[in-house]
């Protein structure tokens, strides 16, 4: 079922997955990518080759995925997504958190650090969010991954899919370093992520 | 519809082979003579290449077998692949998804099931006419302005270039011709032949005899002899 709908989603997408400077490992990662569709994390996802693909869960929004019970059953049984709430995190209900146990020890993440999915061709400023996970587990790797073509593909506020190809790359593995600051750093994983764009 | 297999067929489909078998003979005794690296990956290449003569012609031949329905969802098929490939490095908006949506899953689909159903007087009028009616009239309503008429220009070249002339190829096999019934597949298998061999001809002059670079910018590869080993080839 799992590997059946991953064929699907690269097959939909044509997307071909390009890794440069970083190999497929199943070691403990946490991708950072930009988003643009509803079809990224599945598309990353699917692009992962199949052991590191069941260690690695999606983080998605839980507004959008609990809205019907054939997308919560997607997002739980099929990509083990974990769903964060974004509208209003409370203390007891923070995203951070559980992305830190959701990592545990050996599991990995797709995470959108922009939030939302943007409309333009420009990157919005990434969320504080990936340097505390960045700050809190150090052992983990940062990948730089840069989803094309899938905005045209299922744009925001569209639900019919239209069969261009897409494109996956995943960059080289980004570290936080001693003492830096949490502006340089986001800004470094930004520019990470954008410099994939020509590559 | 069936085909006649005729003396000529089999001379055209002999002929196919016999040249398939000799280059992939040729390909495997140049891989155990050839030693230099850059000699290496030429013939690495070469041999890539015949493979995918074999299957290419192995799927064609499939399609001929099967007689006319067999070769319209190949091009059917092709159509899709060619016009996903072009819509893909063609700038398109947010506004075009709609329209782009109906040329790949209705408009495509459609032409090809006139071609099946040998509707002549409509496939050979539905994109140019009414399809590029559509595309406009769709797109407005999505309400973008931005680029308008460029968008809507490229969208139409390529459902003109990647569906309707492609789905005239098995539209070939409706073809009437006094005296020369059920033997159309014939004129699809030269037409693609034709084309096949343009491909390997600028191949082989570009790796034999090419000097001098007519276009360096196009395809750095590819010397001006090509055009001498392509231009006897009619449209």
């Amino acid at each position: 079922m799992k590997s059946l709908f991953a064929a699907l989603a690269k097959f939909i997408t044509g997307a071909n997955a390009r890794w440069v400077g970083s190999a497929p490992e199943t070691r403990q990662r946490v991708y950072f990518a930009n988003h643009t569709s509803h079809l990224d994390p599945l598309v990353i996802w699917a692009s992962l080759p199949p052991d590191a693909r069941t260690l690695t869960r999606p983080v998605a929004a839980r507004d959008y995925w609990s809205k019907s019970k054939l997308r919560l059953y997607i997002a739980n049984k099929v990509f083990n997504a974990l769903l964060i709430e974004r509208k209003k995190p409370t203390a007891h209900d923070n995203p951070l958190q559980d992305m830190r146990n959701a990592l545990g020890d050996k599991h990995s993440l797709i995470i959108f650090p922009e939030g939302t999915r943007q409309t333009g061709s420009e990157m919005a400023p990434f969320k504080a969010g990936l340097f505390h996970l960045a700050k809190d587990c150090p052992e983990a790797e940062f990948i730089p991954v840069l989803v094309e073509n899938l905005n045209r593909i299922l744009p925001k506020g569209e639900f019919l899919p239209v069969p261009l190809l897409g494109s996956v790359s995943f960059g080289p593995p980004i570290k936080l370093e001693t003492g830096e600051e949490k502006i340089a750093f986001l800004n470094r994983a930004q520019a990470a992520v954008k410099a994939l764009q020509k590559s | 519809m069936s085909l006649k297999i005729d003396k000529q067929t089999l001379y055209l489909v002999g002929g196919v082979l016999a040249i398939l078998v000799i280059s992939s003979l040729a390909g495997w005794i140049l891989s155990l003579r050839v030693k230099s690296e850059a000699g290496r990956a030429t013939v690495k290449n070469l041999n890539a290449r015949t493979r995918a003569w074999w299957i290419m012609v192995a799927i064609f031949a499939l399609a001929m077998a099967t007689g006319g329905l067999g070769s319209i969802i190949l091009f059917a098929l092709t159509s899709f692949l060619a016009l996903r490939e072009f819509i893909t490095l063609t700038p398109t908006r947010g506004g075009d998804h709609r329209s782009l949506f109906w040329i790949f899953f209705i408009i495509l689909p459609l032409q090809y099931y006139l071609i099946a159903i040998k509707w002549y007087g409509l496939f050979s009028i539905f994109i140019p006419v009414y399809a590029f009616l559509l595309i406009p009239i769709r797109s407005a309503i999505a309400g973008d302005c931005e680029h308008f008429l460029e968008r809507t220009a490229k969208i139409q070249w390529g459902l003109m270039i990647c569906v309707y002339c492609v789905s005239h190829v098995p539209a070939l096999l409706s073809l009437k011709i006094p005296g020369y019934e059920g033997q159309n597949g014939k004129l699809m298998f030269y037409f693609v032949l034709v084309a096949q061999i343009s491909d390997v001809l600028q191949y082989v002059w570009g790796k034999t005899l090419g000097r001098h670079q007519i276009a360096p910018n196009v395809s750095p590869n590819k010397p001006g002899k090509d055009f001498s080993a392509e231009s006897p080839v009619p449209p």
